[in-house]
């Protein structure tokens, strides 16, 4: 059978280049990097060559970069610890409606510690409004953590100009780019931006590994306590082979961004024109232009998402749906009620994401085998019939 | 997808009973409050039987693996029967639920269960058909 991996977003594979580079940490250069003899060198140099490659992705010094294990990491450790060294000066945190639950759960946390926060709504499109971030900074904000895309709905956000209200406020900035860095061009200058989190299998490198980028002078308060890794910022022998792989996956990222992106966006930009105009009640979610390269989703009325994605399983389709039934919270998705849609339409969300091995005629193969999948459910669905007898009715 | 047992993969790849009954004899409309999720039970009933049970659904896998097997459950036994079909015994049936999905169990046995109530007022409203 076909095989289409189509979820890219919640993963991308590891190119063999990456790979390759990152085995030999695995075997001979085992040594732990903050030894001084002769098994150090090996993996301190390469850790450095990594921190080089990371930090020239996003435009950023090298001394900028801190490693850590994930972009939850990075994003808690953004929040939390950057609200922990700025505590002096207040004790609130602005956030969007739509952050991961990474950044959103550690705001709660913060909250529990005694400091409070303010959620900025998005539009129908998951968009930000940066007037709304100006409306939401008080005299005791102390920083606001806004993502650069949403993973779920692939919207891009103001980043810019968000980031030239928190200067003129006063603010420290954080955004979660894990779902952008590597992926779209960005420079953390251009940005304005004082803190940034990566992931290093959002751009075909190995999972387990993630950065935080900090502007040079930026205080923050380190969530692990141990020996000096990291220039102190984050303690924990390093996950040597993880780090050379995210860093090499960086430098190809950076090299291939645009024919990569040129890419994926005629496939994404196939599949938002042809599903709606194949399938009735179908509506695309994010925003329909400004949005990440390979990301196209939808919610399918009537039906369920998890339904619909064991059924493509059963095709050799690979998607995922923010529907409650596939969380295991059982609750609809955040950003989908964000944006104002009703619980049962936020039940059929489908997210697609292109990845380099994707090809146009995976695109005519989901658009093959969907609109039946769709259908079958239909039949099977009270909603839809109950759809069906009104229409005929009224 | 490993996270289902076979039987819930096999009754939600090739479900039993789906559809509707025109001038069923009952009807039972249930929503699931953890996900917002739907299930209704069409039944027609001779003789104190179901003689034909049939049902719509509007949920994950899970749920239609149980609205499938409940039908099938239901279906030739008399009213006292389908009455003692619970949420455990359709799990059990299918092999076993994950944790979190075992509420769509709920779903399918209450919606039998409405069904057959349903049934039972419009025979007291109407006497004896
Ligand atoms: S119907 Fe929603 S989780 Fe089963």
């Amino acid at each position: 059978m076909k095989k289409v991996y189509l979820d890219n977003n919640s993963t991308t594979p590891i190119l063999p280049e990456v790979r390759d580079v990152m085995l030999p940490y695995l075997a001979e250069h085992f040594g732990n990097p903050s030894c001084l003899h002769e098994w150090g060198d090996p993996p301190r140099e390469a850790l450095e060559t990594a921190r080089n490659q990371v930090a020239d992705l996003i435009g950023g010094a090298p001394e900028e970069i801190i490693f850590t294990g994930s972009g939850t990491e990075s994003n808690n450790f953004a929040v939390k610890g950057l609200a922990m060294a700025n505590q002096k000066k207040g004790k609130h945190v602005v956030v969007s409606a739509i952050e991961h639950f990474s950044v959103l759960n550690s705001a709660k946390t913060l909250e529990k510690m005694g400091f409070t926060y303010s959620t900025v709504a998005v539009d129908k499109y998951g968009v930000v409004d940066p007037e709304n971030v100006r409306k939401a900074i008080r005299d005791d904000t102390i920083m606001v953590s806004i993502m650069q895309a949403n993973g779920e709905i692939g919207t891009l956000e103001p980043i810019k100009e968000i980031g030239k209200i928190t200067k003129e406020k006063g603010v420290v900035f954080h955004t979660d780019a894990v779902a952008t860095a590597g992926t779209i061009p960005l420079n953390v200058k251009e940005l304005g931006v004082d803190a940034l989190s990566l992931a290093s299998n959002m751009f075909y490198g190995p999972k387990g590994v993630g950065a935080l980028w900090l502007r040079k002078g930026t205080r923050i308060t380190p969530l692990l306590d141990g020996g000096i890794q990291e220039g102190g910022r984050r303690a924990g022998t390093e996950n040597v082979a993880g780090i050379v792989g995210m860093g090499k996956a960086a430098e190809l990222a950076k090299t291939h961004i645009a024919v990569r992106n040129e890419h994926l966006t005629r496939l994404r930009d196939r599949l938002l024109k042809e599903l709606p105009a194949r399938i009735s009640r179908v509506m695309i979610t994010g925003h329909p232009q400004n949005r990440l390269p390979g990301h196209a989703s939808f919610c399918v009325e009537f039906i369920e998402g998890e339904s619909m994605l064991m059924l493509l399983n059963s095709q050799g389709v690979a998607v995922t749906s923010g529907s409650a039934c596939t969380s295991r919270a059982l609750l609809a998705s955040h950003v989908l009620l964000a944006m104002g849609l009703p619980h049962e339409i936020a039940q059929g969300s489908l997210l697609f994401g292109f990845g380099m091995s994707n090809t146009m005629e995976d695109v005519d193969y989901v658009l093959d085998v969907l609109p039946p999948i769709v259908d079958r459910l239909r039949q099977m669905s009270p909603l839809y019939s109950k759809f069906v007898k009104q229409s005929k009715g009224g | 997808m490993p996270i289902y047992s076979e039987k819930v993969m096999e009754h939600f790849m090739h479900p039993r009973n789906v559809g509707e009954i025109e001038n069923a004899d009952g009807i039972g409309e249930e929503g699931n409050p953890v996900c917002g999720d739907m299930m209704t039970f069409y039944i027609k009933v001779k003789g104190n039987r179901l003689e034909d049970v049939k049902f719509k659904t509007f949920g994950c896998g899970a749920a239609i693996a149980v609205s499938s097997m409940v039908s099938e459950m239901a279906k030739g036994k008399t009213i006292a029967e389908a009455m003692k079909i619970t949420p455990k015994s359709v799990a059990d049936m299918l092999e076993g639920l994950p944790k979190n999905k075992f509420h769509c169990s709920n779903l399918g046995a209450q919606a039998l269960h409405k069904a057959i109530e349903d049934y039972q007022n419009k025979q007291k409203a109407g006497g004896k058909a």
